[in-house]
């Protein structure tokens, strides 16, 4: 166990250093010391994007885990379960109806609509044969289907279109001190949820189960809720949702060390943080100088990832 | 003492318990026995809050069920139920830590792990308290779901059909075992059983079950009578007394 949280924090100070270092221009160590505008450089941009890829990997892998274990399988993340796309259709009719309100307002009408989308989720998953694992993805993935469809009509009919397309594919080139802080709280639910972590392990269980130990399972249930709402909504109105981050990074996770929270949680959270931000320096360099945003790289990589765990799993799901 | 009065509970329009009353007696081994679909698991799940009753009461000690709360409960009856499909991947040793959550909310003290590797002892799975529970066989798994509802340690015990998976020495090692709990440490236990041999070694009282019924009820001496178990398997059933001990011969 320890030597994966050493991994973790080595892995993420690595990243972490190179990623200041690395972009459009170039920067070396002595200059920092010499030159205030290369400080300044890493002051306004680079550390800023650097924390916003961390914090965005992190938080969207906790949703994720949270998300597996209350669903009880593996298959799920925000961005299967209509979450992210409630979330959309709430900031398009925030816009729409009452434009110009603060990002914050903005972020608390998305994070109700996921919660709203979510719920829905639950309901219909409800109605489905436990003995059918993969029944719950897909019922989910043609859920979010049909979530996406309302939210590009709305937008195509409002000339709103090319939001959608910020909002579905996270990068973090546009990232500068100021614009990214909201991140700050996905951070920090992040961390409450960690607090809480033997209650959504129990949760995992099955509901029977915790019962039985005395858990309230309706008031963990929706604590998770509105977490992975709040989460993924800050993510969205700020950098962009990235796909397989909460579905990808668990289940490399669960394999390595299994689905005890209080035990897996800063693996999860670091190793998400680590992958997209590892992503996003990828993005910055394989066409230097341009770049391509950390959420294609992660969807190529996550699929490729996943597909992996899913043809090499064994009997259990 | 439980006492259940007027019980019934109906799902889909099918009636799965209709209006049972009974009691289940402390520090006895009460076995819960009837042909499948008889109705037990869902009286065992309606004792243990798992499922909801639709009418009808049950008292734990002259309290009504309804105003325990959750943790009260958790402290009082520790459930092993009938089917153990759990998808998380969960160590045995952090499973029985689990166990001990009406207890210590995830905060494990030098007691908890004590009873967790008694239970552990206990229950033959020292050996295996890292593996994944997605690593074991069924009956290890069953072991270590019983295991949990040791360290639980609770006055009740609700065990649905533990001997399923449990090999000749397991099985009979869990029976002593709970013979042991409540002659020495006072608690009670209701197991679902289908062996009736097991039921005539070990249960000190009898509920027997059919149709969502209870059909007859008492201590085992007194009910566990060839016509009385034939009737309610609608099978032939002899029973042979060896050595002053009785014995079930249905299987030919
Ligand atoms: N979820 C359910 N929906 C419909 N019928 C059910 C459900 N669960 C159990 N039953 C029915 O209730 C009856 C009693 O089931 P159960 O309590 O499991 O019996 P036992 O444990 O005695 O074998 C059976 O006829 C079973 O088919
Ligand atoms: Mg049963």
């Amino acid at each position: 166990m320890p030597i994966a949280y050493f991994a973790t924090v080595i892995g993420l100070l690595a990243l972490g250093t190179g990623s200041l270092f690395l972009g459009a221009q170039d920067l070396s160590l002595p200059q920092v010391w010499q030159d205030p505008g290369a400080l300044q450089l890493i002051a306004i941009s680079r550390l800023p994007r650097t924390l916003a890829a961390l914090l965005t990997g992190a938080s969207m892998a906790v949703a994720g885990v949270i998300m597996q274990l209350l669903v009880r399988n593996r298959f799920v993340e925000p961005g299967t379960t209509g979450t992210n796309e409630a979330a959309m259709i709430g900031l398009l009719a925030v816009t729409l109806l009452a434009p110009g309100l603060p990002l914050f307002v903005q972020m608390l009408v998305a994070a109700a609509a996921a919660l709203l989308g979510t719920l829905g989720f639950l309901q219909l998953t409800r109605r489905l044969p436990p003995q059918q694992p993969l029944l719950v993805p897909l019922v989910g993935l043609i859920y979010a289907g049909v979530l996406y469809s309302v939210a590009t009509f709305i937008a195509y009919q409002t000339d709103l279109i090319q939001y959608i397309g910020i909002w579905m594919s996270g990068e973090f080139s546009g990232i500068l001190a100021g614009r990214y802080e909201l991140l700050w709280l996905a951070g920090i639910l992040s961390i409450l949820v960690y607090f809480t972590a033997d209650q959504f392990t129990l949760a995992g269980l099955g509901r029977g189960l915790a019962v039985s130990l005395g858990l309230r399972y309706g008031q963990v249930l929706s604590l998770g809720v509105a977490t992975v709402s709040m989460v993924s909504a800050l993510v969205i109105v700020t950098v962009g949702t990235l796909p397989f981050v909460g579905l990808v990074v668990p289940n490399v996770v669960s394999r390595m060390m299994g689905d005890n929270l209080r035990q897996s949680l800063p693996v999860v959270a670091g190793l998400g943080g680590g992958l997209v931000l590892a992503c996003d320096m990828l993005g910055r360099v394989i066409r230097h100088p341009y770049e391509i945003p950390a959420g294609t790289i992660f969807g190529v990589l996550g699929a490729i990832v996943f597909l992996t765990l899913l043809l090499g799993r064994r009997s259990h799901v | 003492m439980i006492e259940i009065s007027n019980l019934s509970y109906s799902i889909a329009g099918q009636q799965i318990l209709d209006g049972i009353n009974t009691h289940l007696q402390r520090n006895q081994i009460t076995a819960l026995i009837g042909p499948n679909g008889a109705g037990k698991s869902t009286l065992l799940g309606a004792i243990g809050r798992q499922v909801d009753i639709n009418t009808g009461q049950i008292k734990i000690d002259g309290e009504d069920l309804q105003n325990i709360t959750p943790q009260d409960q958790a402290r009082l009856m520790a459930i092993v139920a009938q089917h153990l499909h759990v998808g998380s991947r969960i160590r045995v040793v952090d499973l029985l830590g689990f166990g001990r959550w009406p207890h210590a909310k995830g905060r494990l003290g030098p007691q908890d792990h004590f009873i967790i590797q008694s239970a552990l002892a206990q229950f033959d799975l020292t050996d295996l308290e890292n593996r994944f529970l997605d690593e074991l066989s069924g009956g290890q798994r069953q072991r270590a779901f019983l295991a949990m509802a040791h360290a639980q340690d609770a006055d009740w015990l609700l065990l649905d059909e533990p001997l399923n998976n449990l090999d000749l020495k397991h099985g009979r090692s869990l029976m002593a075992h709970l013979r042991q709990m409540v002659s020495e440490k006072s608690k009670s236990v209701v197991v679902v059983l289908h062996d009736l041999n097991f039921t005539l070694a070990w249960a000190d009282q009898i509920v027997a079950m059919r149709d969502g019924q209870v059909v007859f009820a008492g201590p085992t001496t007194t009910v566990a009578t060839s016509e009385a178990l034939s009737d309610l398997y609608q099978t032939p059933i002899e029973l042979l007394n060896l050595n002053g001990h009785f014995f079930a011969q249905y299987h030919r």
